[in-house]
């Protein structure tokens, strides 16, 4: 090992045992139980007062660059947490897909691809086709990738678990060799200078420059908002509800008249449209599109992601992709060791945390915090464990 | 089965109900029974056929599950199937609500034929099941439970989830209230905020039921729904039993307990080895000497040809 690498494995493993500590601490006092009380004792209002400072620290991280969380001066720390929204909104897309549906996508890359390369082939120079503004790539990746997620769906989500899984692990693969094969996509040659949002800094150079990883950041966090109050909306209706019957027991959902196949179909093809908006938003960064960067190891990190920040629970994939994206950049002396300290994670995770980091359930019903204040007078069970609800002893059956 | 737990003093609907005069409880069993069963004339009489299955045959390989098995449900009936273990009582059930399709024969409801329906169109058409072994959607409270199965009449679109379109609000509030009714109704509306997989095994019978009235059915099918009761609950099973056929509901009935079987349909089928073997009122079916052969066996010098 070289020092370099000692250090690094130090601060890390420093960074997460304080983390650790600061959970248990958290856990032992009693006050997550009571901060989410507290947090869902507030009205929507309040909610969002809180919310939009938060939202406000979070937007201006990379221009803070916070001492110990820097990842200078080995990458651009701006860089950084742009890979970092871009993972996070990935594996908010994967999550209605996983998370919501249950249906296990491994090939979630090739959307990510679609994306990227519907960028490439409208914006670059390299390619033959007529070229549009960057941004109105970002709603036709999504159009396109949609259309894909469709044309998968309809003949592979008759089949379940396993089955399934081996499928999308093959649909991801398709797309990769799609692109190192057909001669317009260029497989390795690929495609330079994508295009970016229009804007110019001070200086006269372009403001969402490759370099500039700040407005990309921006950019990104805008977009997981606006995707977030969305998927928040579906998931807080009959098209969330179905889903989450379809993961529980997908016979007895369809017995209670969900419509299986087409809310199979909509969460996959909605998890592809998301996937395919970050597959544009990384295009447009990076600036460059060949074939390099999508394999199937990428789709096992964005799985990873949302079984590590709390499958199901859409705040907790976000912080999952955050750290599975910042982690590599942190600890570069480390870097060539993530998939054996990811792998160490999740398996130490699985033991003491199975539901993920941030492992609530999410709420089902419009309005229903208010629905159950009002009808039996205290708020639902979100947690996982039953303590909240211990046997009464009266209770016979 | 136990009285309302105790639940926090502050508010809700379910304290509220302790202190009620009787009057008051009255009135307001008239308006939980208004919204579980709003589009029904109360106390329909017995009258033309729901649903009737015709010659219905169910082979799997070389088994013959049901046997050119016919029988009819009449609207606003509680039609009782029993039959010894294995006498193929689940497999009509399934061949009934579309989990399997019969080798030859139909089931017909209202005069239609189910033909090749997918199981949730089945549901559409008005006919619910709940199921021999628990299968509640664990992970969600018992309020969503129901809701989902109010879900199967609306029509928000998931374009108009994701904007919240004005029909979303409307059917969510609408199916928010009448599912906290159909929990109250069964009883249980005490525990409507925990999840399904945390509450007392009664209780989850019990959210079953409400959640196939959700749907809002014509037909009721209960797949032993008394499967692990003790002689006290069966009893107020019995009147819940009842008190869903007088909302207007029509219901099937698996159940072995003779007791409770005979106690609370009107007509009874009986199966074995997948063939019908009777069909009457209770107390016919009681002195049937088929079915008390069927269930007691026969001695050997005694003929057994009584089979009608």
């Amino acid at each position: 090992m070289t020092s370099d690498e000692i250090i690094d494995l130090v601060e890390m493993v420093v960074l997460v045992a304080v983390l650790v500590a600061v959970g248990k601490l958290f856990q032992r006092s009693k006050a997550s139980g009571r901060l989410g009380e507290w947090w869902n004792s507030k009205s929507r209002v309040e909610q969002w007062a809180w919310l939009v400072p938060l939202i406000a620290v979070v937007v201006l991280i990379p221009v803070i660059n916070p001492p110990f969380l820097t990842t200078e001066p080995g990458t651009n720390f701006p860089i950084t947490m742009f890979n970092c929204a871009l993972y996070a909104l990935v594996a908010l897309g994967l999550n209605v897909v996983v998370g919501q549906a249950g249906l296990l996508d491994l090939g979630y890359v090739g959307f990510f691809a679609v994306g990227a390369y519907v960028a490439a082939l409208f914006t670059s120079p390299d390619s033959q086709l007529s070229k549009i503004p960057y941004l109105w790539t970002l709603p036709l990746a999504m159009v396109v990738t949609m259309f894909f997620g469709v044309v998968l769906g309809t003949p592979t989500l008759r089949l379940r678990g396993d089955y399934l899984a081996i499928v999308t692990l093959g649909f991801g693969e398709i797309v990769r060799l799609l692109a190192t094969l057909m001669p317009p996509l260029k497989g390795n040659v690929g495609f330079q200078d994508v295009g970016h949002p229009p804007g110019t800094k001070a200086d006269g150079g372009a403001l969402f420059a490759n370099t500039n990883g700040t407005p990309w950041y921006m950019l990104t966090i805008g977009i997981i908002l606006i995707v977030l109050l969305l998927v928040g909306n579906l998931e807080r209706s009959r098209v969330g509800r179905a889903w989450v019957a379809i993961r529980e027991d997908e016979d007895a959902a369809e017995m209670m008249g969900v419509p299986v196949f087409k809310f199979k179909l909509w969460a996959f093809a909605i998890g592809a449209a998301i996937g395919g908006l970050s597959g544009s938003l990384f295009a447009g960064q990076v600036s460059f599109v060949n074939n390099q960067k999508f394999d199937v190891p990428t789709s096992v990190l964005f799985l990873a992601a949302v079984v590590l920040g709390g499958s199901g629970n859409k705040v907790g994939v976000l912080l999952g992709g955050f750290v599975i994206a910042y982690i590599p950049f942190r600890f570069t002396a480390l870097a060539s060791y993530k998939y054996l300290i990811f792998g160490v994670a999740l398996v130490v995770l699985m033991i003491f945390r199975p539901q993920g980091l941030l492992g609530a359930r999410q709420r089902l019903l419009a309005r229903g915090r208010q629905a159950y204040q009002r009808l039996i007078g205290r708020p639902e069970q979100l947690s996982s464990d039953s303590s909240l609800v211990a046997e009464k002893a009266g209770d016979s059956a | 089965m136990s009285d309302t737990p105790e639940v926090e003093p502050e508010g809700g609907i379910v304290a509220e109900l302790e202190h009620m005069t009787e009057a008051e409880r009255a009135a307001h069993e008239a308006e939980v029974a208004e919204a579980v069963a709003p589009d029904r004339e109360i106390a329909v009489e017995v009258g033309d056929t729901l649903l009737e299955l015709r010659d219905v045959t169910m082979r799997f390989g070389g088994l013959v599950a049901m046997d050119s098995v016919s029988f009819s449900i009449k609207r606003g009936e509680i039609l009782g199937l029993i039959g010894p273990n294995g006498a193929g009582k689940t497999t009509c059930f399934n061949a009934m609500t579309g989990v399997y399709r019969p080798t030859s024969g139909q089931v017909l409801l209202e005069d239609r034929p189910l033909g090749r329906a997918k199981r949730h169109q089945i549901t559409h058409r008005g006919i619910a099941r709940t199921f021999q072994n628990i299968r509640l959607f664990g992970e969600m409270t018992a309020l969503e439970n129901v809701v989902v199965g109010a879900d199967a009449r609306h029509q928000t679109s998931v374009v108009g989830a994701l904007l919240r379109l004005p029909r979303h609000h409307r059917e969510e509030r609408e199916a928010i209230d009448r599912a906290m009714a159909l929990l109250e109704f069964m009883g249980i509306a005490d525990r409507a905020a925990d999840k399904a997989k945390n509450l007392p095994y009664g209780y989850q019978r019990r959210l079953e039921i409400a959640r196939a009235l959700a749907t809002e059915p014509k037909l009721l099918c209960l797949d032993e729904p008394a499967a692990g009761f003790n002689p006290a609950e069966k009893d107020e099973l019995m009147g819940l039993i009842r008190k869903i056929r007088d909302d207007g509901y029509t219901v099937l009935l698996i159940e072995h307990d003779m007791r409770l079987v005979m106690g609370v349909t009107d007509r009874i089928v009986v199966l074995e080895f997948g063939k019908k073997i009777a069909e009457g009122l209770p107390a016919e079916i009681r002195d049937n000497p088929a079915v008390i052969a069927a269930y007691l066996g026969v001695p050997d010098e005694e003929d057994t040809d009584g089979a009608a």
